[in-house]
């Protein structure tokens, strides 16, 4: 009895060693993956770094409004999200790659599937970015053409342009993630709807003088000439 | 040489009639039927009396009118001078027309002439707006001779003007161009003007014609053009110009066409202006400032209101463009009284030129940048209305000679902020 038992101990002892054996230069072969791939990413991050600070890309995320969001959530500079954004990126890849080396079949299938993810949040990043960027553009123009026009309230029209813009690209950049499309479609239905029907009641309550001065201005002459300089600028 | 390809087989045809001329006079138009018929009679009549003997021709080059104009200004041939005129062409008057778009470009239309000018060889050549309704024959001849008689390659204009009428001009147009390019061009940006074909084919050969410059405002680039070329440049006086009438609204494309030309010019005229010191007088003939004192309608509060509102509401874009201090002055200011309120000529030069560096450098679009210069300009014409109210003629001279100064010695700050990198 005691034999068997020390035995089948002994068995199970091998089969470990024989296991971990048979494992170990896979174990080796993923921290080898994982090393390279850490050493990789980080070069990645310091080369993209360098080229987005050369390229003043904190600027352009300043312009299109995306540092002030950056700092509300006491995120670092644009620049820094981003190649911080990519070291993690590439150092994930590597690893889900390192792991697959194990062959443990569960994690294989879901390390393709998140290789097969990348190209979308690329393009879900890339659309979000220049989204950002076109709202800042179209709310500063707003802004510009609103204060130069004397329209009343130039900042919430400009902010009202902004909305608009940011809530649909934010409603692109989530059915590009495949996240909760149906939701997102009615989220952004419901937002849309609802901004649009904000603005139609500010405009028709808040906007009847600004209406009036309007229909004045493009009809009755008499009172806009009064009211207007004699001045020439050039 | 422009080869001209642009140009369209009818026009050219029309050319090839004309062979070449020794003096041409461009119009460029846009449904002026109305004035279109009295400037060219005008015209004719000014060639008539001091150029009989020249070979002349006058180009229309309109922007898809609607309303006749080009019918009306071919129909003026030399034969039906009016009866009571006593003056005839000893040589061919031509006047031919061309459309070179459906939709108006002032860009466009004097590259047009220009290339009609290289292809007659002419001598001489002018330009004339079709707004200035009050135009004499006398006009025509002092655009003219400087060109033929005198050997100058630019004539620009001045004129009698009310003191309060074209206040972009004296209060940045002017000063910047003098204090950055060294000479005293009163008007830079000249409704009309006279031209050598060498200074012609000189603009038509910089091949900008692709990169904007056939966009409004192209006739400051001549100018600017014909100094840093080291072309001839004259004035002369021309006499009473009616102040187009325009609304408060029109400052933003006047900036554009204006503000945005000199600020783009800067950057490939670096060379010519950052080692230029001090300024020169042009040679003038006639009197190089006239200004009249009538009563003008202006209204102030409006101005100031929107300069404070523009200063509140425009503080994200401000923090782009100015630097901390020019904007703290500008919203220390923006909180005074009527009173009190008071945008100094330093403030103001200094507020042009930290433009005119954010324009360089990008720091926003740079259609916006010119576009949030228009608030403020709003608030430096209340302080300029304000100053110079009960002035005489001598008094606001004065003033605008003091801005002048006050741009040319800020120049080092202009040529500091454009080397910074940020």
């Amino acid at each position: 009895m005691r034999e068997m038992i020390i035995s089948e101990l002994s068995q199970a002892v091998q089969d470990l060693a024989r296991g971990f054996a048979h494992y170990l230069p896979r174990l080796i072969v993923m921290l080898v993956i994982a090393l390279a791939g850490w050493l990789i990413a980080y070069v990645i991050q310091v080369v993209l770094r360098s080229i987005l600070r050369l390229v003043k890309f904190d600027r352009l995320a300043e312009n299109a409004g995306a540092s002030q969001l950056l700092s509300k959530a006491a995120l670092p500079s644009a620049t820094e999200v981003l190649s911080r954004f990519a070291f993690w990126l590439a150092w994930l890849g590597f690893l889900l790659l390192g792991v697959s080396v194990l062959g443990i079949l569960g994690l294989q299938e879901q390390t393709a599937r998140f290789f097969l993810f990348l190209p979308r949040l690329f393009a879900a990043v890339l659309i979000l970015f220049f989204g950002l960027l076109a709202a800042g553009f179209f709310a500063r123009a707003a802004l510009l053409a609103a204060v130069n026009a004397n329209v009343p309230s130039p900042r919430l029209l400009s902010l009202a342009v902004r909305s608009i813009i940011v809530v649909f690209v934010l409603s692109v950049v989530f059915e590009e993630l495949g996240l909760a499309e149906q939701t997102m479609v009615v989220a952004f239905g419901i937002a849309f709807g609802a901004l649009m029907l904000g603005l139609a009641i500010a405009f028709g309550i808040g906007g009847r003088d600004l209406a009036r001065r309007f229909l004045e201005e493009k009809f009755v002459r008499v009172k806009k000439d009064q009211d207007e300089d004699e001045l020439s600028p050039l | 040489m422009e080869d001209g390809n642009f140009l369209t087989d009818d026009f050219l045809r029309q050319l090839i009639d004309v062979g070449e001329a020794d003096i041409l006079v461009g119009l460029p138009t846009h449904n002026n039927a109305k004035s279109a018929g009295a400037i060219v009679r005008t015209i004719r009549d000014g060639i008539l009396r001091s150029f009989p003997r020249e070979r002349a021709v006058i180009i229309n080059a309109d922007g898809g009118s609607r309303d006749g104009t080009r019918e009306l200004i071919t129909e003026l041939s030399i034969s039906d001078a009016h009866p009571a005129s006593s003056l005839h062409a000893l040589r061919t008057l031509h006047a031919i027309s061309t459309q070179y778009a459906n939709t108006p470009h002032s860009g466009v239309a004097l590259r047009t002439i220009l290339s009609a000018a290289e292809l007659l060889r002419a001598k001489a050549c002018i330009m004339i707006s079709p707004d200035s309704e009050n135009i004499s024959p006398e006009w025509i001849s002092s655009l003219i001779r400087p060109v033929y008689y005198d050997s100058f390659d630019l004539v620009s204009p001045t004129y009698r003007r009310h003191k309060f009428d074209g206040l972009l001009t004296t209060n940045l147009l002017y000063p910047m161009v003098r204090a950055l390019y060294g000479v005293r061009i009163r008007e830079a940006y000249m409704p009309e003007f006279g031209f050598s074909g060498r200074l012609g084919s000189h603009f038509l050969g910089q091949n900008q014609w692709s990169n904007g410059a056939d966009e409004n405002g192209t006739e400051l680039r001549l100018t600017l053009a014909a100094v840093t070329g080291k072309f001839r440049i004259c004035q002369t006086f021309l006499g009473t110009k009616d102040p187009v009438e325009r609304r408060g609204a029109d400052l933003v494309p006047a900036l554009r066409q204006s503000v945005g030309v000199l600020f783009s010019a800067l950057e490939p005229d670096f060379d010519v202006w950052s080692t230029m010191s001090g300024s020169q007088d042009v040679p003038t003939t006639g009197d190089d400032v006239e200004l009249l004192l009538d009563p003008l309608r202006i209204n102030r509060k409006r101005l100031r209101e929107m300069f404070v509102s523009g200063v509140a509401e425009l503080e994200s874009v401000f923090q782009s463009i100015l630097a901390p201090s020019t904007l703290a002055e500008l919203k220390g200011i923006a909180g005074l009284g009527e009173e009190k309120f008071r945008y100094s000529a330093e403030l103001w030069v200094k507020t042009v030129y930290e433009f005119a560096a954010a324009y360089r450098k990008s720091v926003i679009n740079r259609d916006h940048i010119i576009q949030a210069l228009a608030p403020l300009f709003r608030g430096r014409v209340f302080t300029f209305v304000v100053e110079n109210r009960n002035g005489s003629a001598k008094d606001v001279a004065n003033n605008i000679e003091g801005l002048c100064l006050e741009f040319e010695r800020l120049k080092p700050y202009l040529l500091e902020m454009w080397k910074s990198k940020e």
